[in-house]
């Protein structure tokens, strides 16, 4: 357990510190955010109706981004092969280092959104909504991604090989998410239908993502 | 010849030589009799010839599903049992895989024209096809990613048995979701529901369809093999130079 705590507690800091990885994500974010009104016009309404899913994409095109900090970073410097040799099974602190990697990016996203949500001129309930899916989905964003970046790892040019493999498994996430928060904001269809499969999918994520990743980065360390 | 006996690749090509030209006539004829039979079927009664499309978008849409099917079962063949020839198997079946595929969209897009009013819809069938198809991209990429294609294959099989949860999710997306796209009328519980004058062409369309897959691929694993043996020499080749 204390071998798990420190592999989290290391990779955060890590994240926190070298080169800004973390917040690099939340810039990003904004970033994709600030630029959607320049293509779409300064449409109020329109930003509004839009909102939701701006803010996920954009959640959604961060958390790609940062994604290779997942895995390359450790195989270059060789301490993923001490990771892998180590007595923890490679599952475990696969997910060690996905729940790391959400903790540093995924939950400043998170934060980020009340903000964002002020420049799109969504109201306090659509951006309590929003961030409600975010919450939910972007563990599930890390957790699959991570299976795509274990793939990746031992490519050198990883980089836009990583996002074709991880987008078409992202896109029920992305679906699902926009489809809550459209419901809880707009009304008729029902918010706990889309929220609870997104939920499902999450939690799957976090089961099937540490073994495909473990059996990925064994074939790739080998 | 068991499978084990199949694993080796001299055996394969040995075989496959001998099987592959009654492959090949099997197609041809049973893709004739399908053709004709789908040619001479009676015109629907609301879409009129038009119907005939089906006796192509549907059997290419099984195919696509169909071979990552098999792509997965060569997945498990690599990981599980280290089968030599699965890799083998895998590699050259998405490239025909994503063929299928792409011919189900666009053979669907054109009937969706006239019937629908649209060459695309964003319902949940037409959505999980068009992932389907973006993941076997992916997957012919990491093919040509790595360098050795032992080391791509563990990778390839480990994304395909990932991949193979899009399959039940593509069955059943219109049970699940209110879809533009109709409900089976084919694998369903109950029998199919489709007359029999359109269902005999169907089957024997899609016989002739598996038929095409099964001489594509064994032909495109003899090509692999014979590339492996290719790059094993160029490599002897090269250690030699360098010597």
């Amino acid at each position: 357990m204390t071998a798990l705590a420190a592999l989290i507690r290391r990779d955060i800091r890590i994240a926190l510190r070298v080169g800004g990885g973390a917040l690099i994500g939340v810039l990003f974010f904004l970033s994709v955010v600030v630029l959607m009104p320049f293509a779409l016009g300064p449409d109020l309404p329109l930003l509004a109706r839009l909102g939701p899913a701006i803010l996920w994409l954009g959640a959604l095109l961060a958390s790609l981004l940062t994604l290779d900090r997942l895995f390359i970073a450790d195989h270059e410097d060789g301490s993923l092969d001490l990771i892998a040799m180590g007595r923890v099974p490679l599952e475990l602190s696969c997910a060690a280092k996905a729940l790391a990697h959400w903790l540093a990016a995924g939950v400043p996203l998170i934060i980020a959104t009340p903000v964002l949500g002020l420049l799109l001129n969504l109201d306090l309930a659509a951006t309590a909504a929003v961030a409600l899916t975010l919450l939910v989905g972007t563990p599930a964003l890390t957790f699959t991604g991570m299976i795509g970046a274990a793939l990746a790892v031992t490519l050198h040019r990883g980089g836009l090989l990583l996002a074709v493999l991880v987008l078409p498994l992202s896109i029920p996430i992305l679906i699902f998410g926009v489809a809550a928060s459209e419901a809880a904001i707009t009304g008729p269809l029902s918010f706990g239908a889309p929220f609870s499969i997104l939920s499902a999918v999450s939690l799957v994520s976090l089961v099937i993502g540490p073994f495909a990743a473990a059996a990925s980065l064994r074939q790739g360390l080998d | 010849m068991t499978l084990t006996e199949l694993a080796n690749p001299t055996k394969f090509l040995a075989l496959t030589a001998r099987v592959l030209p009654w492959l090949i006539a099997s197609t041809a004829i049973v893709l004739l009799i399908g053709l004709y039979q789908s040619l001479t079927a009676p015109d629907d009664y609301q879409q009129g010839a038009t119907v005939k499309i089906m006796f192509i978008h549907v059997p290419n849409a099984w195919l696509s599903m169909f071979v990552w099917a098999v792509m997965s079962a060569a997945a498990l063949g690599t990981l599980v049992w280290r089968h030599p020839l699965a890799d083998v198997a895998a590699k050259a079946a998405a490239p025909i895989g994503a063929a299928f595929t792409f011919c189900a969209l666009v053979t669907g897009s054109l009937w969706g024209r006239p019937m629908w009013g649209t060459y695309w819809e964003w319902d949940a069938r037409l959505t999980s096809v068009l992932i389907l198809f973006l993941m076997y991209l992916g997957l012919i990429a990491l093919w040509r990613a790595v360098e050795d294609p032992s080391r791509a294959a563990r990778a390839a099989a480990v994304l395909t048995l990932v991949g193979a949860i899009n399959l039940p999710v593509i069955k059943f997306s219109v049970d699940w979701w209110n879809t533009l796209h109709q409900p089976a009328s084919v694998m369903r519980l109950g029998g199919p529901t489709l007359d029999r004058a359109f269902l005999i062409p169907l089957l024997v369309m899609a016989l002739a369809f598996t038929l095409l897959f099964l001489t594509l691929h064994l032909a495109a694993m003899r090509n692999e093999i014979l590339r492996r043996r290719v790059r094993a020499l160029q490599m002897t080749q090269a250690g030699r130079e360098a010597a």
